[in-house]
């Protein structure tokens, strides 16, 4: 309160350049706030929770900048040579540079695929959470903020819904939307296939949550007062609400990123997502799996092993915000 | 009581009409079935008489409630794949897919309460830091990534198992069984490992976690105060209170056992339920994946009413604060 009556000293006597040092002012703060918060606390607190973060931060950064690192383009037939089929990892017998993790079937250098097939996970999984992450918030924020028969209808979709396993309703809507489109689709409309299905397939979750957190919030002073004040429905519920209803949301959404990348894994593998021709890491491992018996061993492994890490370490990284953002257990 | 069975099932039937307006639209309208059934020289007039005798110029209201009506009795139309009845194709494979499953269920019950009940009771031994890696590790990698390990491990390099399908079967009237021969339940070995690992650290997980609240209580003190032997109070007071989430969480998993097996079946090539859907779903085979959805639907709907109804059976608390009006 009495920040906002009486000015601060150094605010009175830096008015005059108070642009550029405001700016610098007020950044530095941001980021000191966020050193000396219990989050980043308990984050320089666990080892595991270190490492979990430097291992996604370096998938993600390596799927960025894929085209710099690898030695070919995957996804491009004519940098392809048949004459390099089937080598082996380079520190075998076999091996021969550039290929460092060995090369498959269509002489397509593994390493450089599981690059470009980080990206495509990725890029699935980061949209995937974001589309499922706004439909399901928007449909909880107005069942909880509406109420009433809107409120009772989504609900009940939600609870049927989760009756169902999602995986199964994703294979369901791609093989629909497929369907509709008659099987011609190109790899880029793929990826948006993928992206809708798992989107519809995870929304339940972030509803749920964000109508009990309005629920509670609605009946406090402070949306009192904004109603009081004039406010339209949507500004109260996304200014105002919302933010209140975050912590869950980031936990629920960072452990959806792990289950949004299994799920396009899964699919791909099951030879329902991304086409051979432009490859993700599920798709990465069905080829594989086919020479698992003939001994050429490294075309599964590698990415089953980049796979593996990356869930593995977006899941310690998800438990690790679900226990930090729980009061409960402070 | 009678009135929230009655509520309840009418619940389940209101799911399984919803799911019958989806499994019907995906039908009628994904895709043209004429254009599924002829080859591309079949004449305009011969289409419009296959549209006419498959009823598809009729109402869309009709057309549904003949589809219910048929569902009903069990006949879901013909394959276009493998133009044979779908409801024949159904009746083939579930034995395989049902028995995997249950297989992976008794797999993942047994040893989930094993190593539940272990981690709770010596909590900081080198066990049981084992036993929670093995669970995370099984809640986080991609079912067909554990499938893909078991397979390389005990098929390609150890040469102990088979890798792919049933094995020799035996045939009991209609139910086709693996259960009864030597190689029969060889092949079910792998399989039922990869769908039953993540249930069984599930159960792990929350047998732990019940054992661990259970054993704080005052009866467990009360009944170590009363001289009764370590062994009595753990497993004949502390396990038994904790078996009826166990129950409950194993019964509403078993749907998700079955939709799960979709991918075990793939990697393992199991000639079950679910391989036929990943089939439908590639070839996109539409009689095929509606019928599929309602069969397993059903399996769902059924099970969670059961085990709802059960529940208030079984817990007497539920009931006090169901006939309560909410």
């Amino acid at each position: 309160m009495s920040d906002a009556i009486v000015p601060h000293k150094a605010d009175v006597t830096h008015q005059s350049d108070a642009g550029t040092r405001r700016a610098r002012l007020q950044y530095g703060r941001w980021l000191g706030r966020a050193f000396e918060s219990d989050l980043f606390y308990s984050f320089r607190r666990s080892r595991v929770t270190m490492i979990a973060a430097a291992v996604t931060a370096l998938f993600f950064l390596v799927a960025i900048f894929a085209p710099f690192i690898a030695v070919q383009n995957p996804f491009d037939p004519a940098q392809l040579e048949l004459m390099n089929s089937r080598i082996a990892p380079l520190w075998t017998a076999d091996g021969q540079a550039p290929f460092l993790l060995g090369t498959d079937e269509q002489g397509r250098d593994v390493f450089s695929a599981i690059l470009y097939g980080l990206r495509i996970s990725l890029a699935v999984g980061v949209l995937g959470v974001l589309f499922s992450g706004t439909l399901g918030i928007a449909l909880g924020l107005i069942a909880g903020y509406v109420g009433g028969a809107v409120d009772g209808l989504i609900m009940r979709i939600a609870d049927v819904q989760l009756t169902f396993p999602a995986i199964l309703i994703a294979l369901l809507i791609d093989g629909v939307v497929k369907s509709l489109f008659g099987n011609r689709l190109d790899a880029a409309s793929t990826l948006g296939v993928l992206v809708f299905a798992i989107g519809l397939s995870f929304w339940v979750q972030y509803a749920r949550t964000v109508r009990g957190s309005v629920m509670i919030e609605k009946n406090k002073d402070y949306v009192a007062a904004a109603q009081l004040i004039g406010l339209p429905a949507p500004v109260i519920m996304l200014r105002h609400v919302l933010p209140n209803a975050m912590g869950p949301i980031l936990v629920i959404a960072t452990i959806n990123l792990a289950l949004a990348i299994i799920t396009e894994a899964t699919l791909s593998f099951l030879g329902a997502g991304m086409p051979d021709t432009m490859p993700s890491l599920g798709t990465l491992i069905r080829i594989g799996n086919n020479y698992l018996f003939s001994g050429e061993w490294w075309i599964v492994a590698f990415p089953g092993f980049v796979l593996a890490a990356l869930i593995l370490s977006i899941n310690l990284l998800g438990d690790w915000l679900r226990d930090a953002l729980n009061p409960k257990l402070r | 009581m009678l009135a929230f069975t009655l509520r309840r099932a009418m619940q389940a039937v209101g799911v399984m009409i919803a799911v019958g307006i989806i499994s019907f639209s995906m039908f009628r309208f994904a895709g043209d079935p004429v254009n599924q059934m002829v080859a591309i020289d079949t004449s305009a007039a011969q289409r419009a008489e296959i549209r006419k005798s498959l009823g598809l110029d009729d109402p869309v209201v009709v057309q549904f409630a003949r589809y219910f009506g048929n569902a009903m009795q069990f006949k879901f139309g013909v394959s276009y794949q493998f133009r044979q009845p779908v409801a024949d194709l159904l009746k083939e494979r579930m034995p395989a897919t049902l028995e995997l499953a249950i297989c992976a269920t008794i797999l993942a019950i047994v040893f989930g309460i094993l190593m539940g009940v272990y981690s709770a009771l010596r909590r900081d031994t080198f066990v049981t830091k084992i036993l929670q890696a093995i669970s995370l590790i099984g809640i986080s990698l991609p079912t067909f990534l554990i499938g893909i390990l078991l397979i390389y491990l005990f098929a390609v390099v150890l040469g102990w198992l088979p890798s792919f399908g049933r094995g020799d079967v035996v045939q009991i009237g209609w139910w086709k069984t693996g259960l009864l021969t030597a190689s029969g339940l060889k092949a079910l070995i792998m399989p039922s490992i990869t769908l039953g690992l993540f249930q069984m650290t599930l159960i792990m997980r929350l047998v732990r976690a019940e054992m661990l609240e259970v054993l704080r209580t005052d009866y467990i003190r009360f009944a170590r105060a009363r001289g009764l032997t370590t062994s009595a109070i753990h497993f004949g007071h502390a396990l038994k209170n904790t078996l009826v989430p166990v129950i409950t969480v194993t019964g509403l998993q078993f749907g998700s056992v079955i939709a799960f097996a979709i991918i075990t079946e793939s990697v393992f090539q199991w000639p079950g339920m679910g391989l036929l859907f990943v089939q439908a779903v590639q070839n996109v085979d539409i009689p095929i994946m509606a019928a599929y959805l309602l069969m397993v639907s059903l399996i769902f709907v059924t099970i969670n009413l059961v085990v709802d109804i059960l529940y208030t059976v079984v817990d007497p608390r539920l009931r006090a604060t169901i006939s309560r009006p909410a």
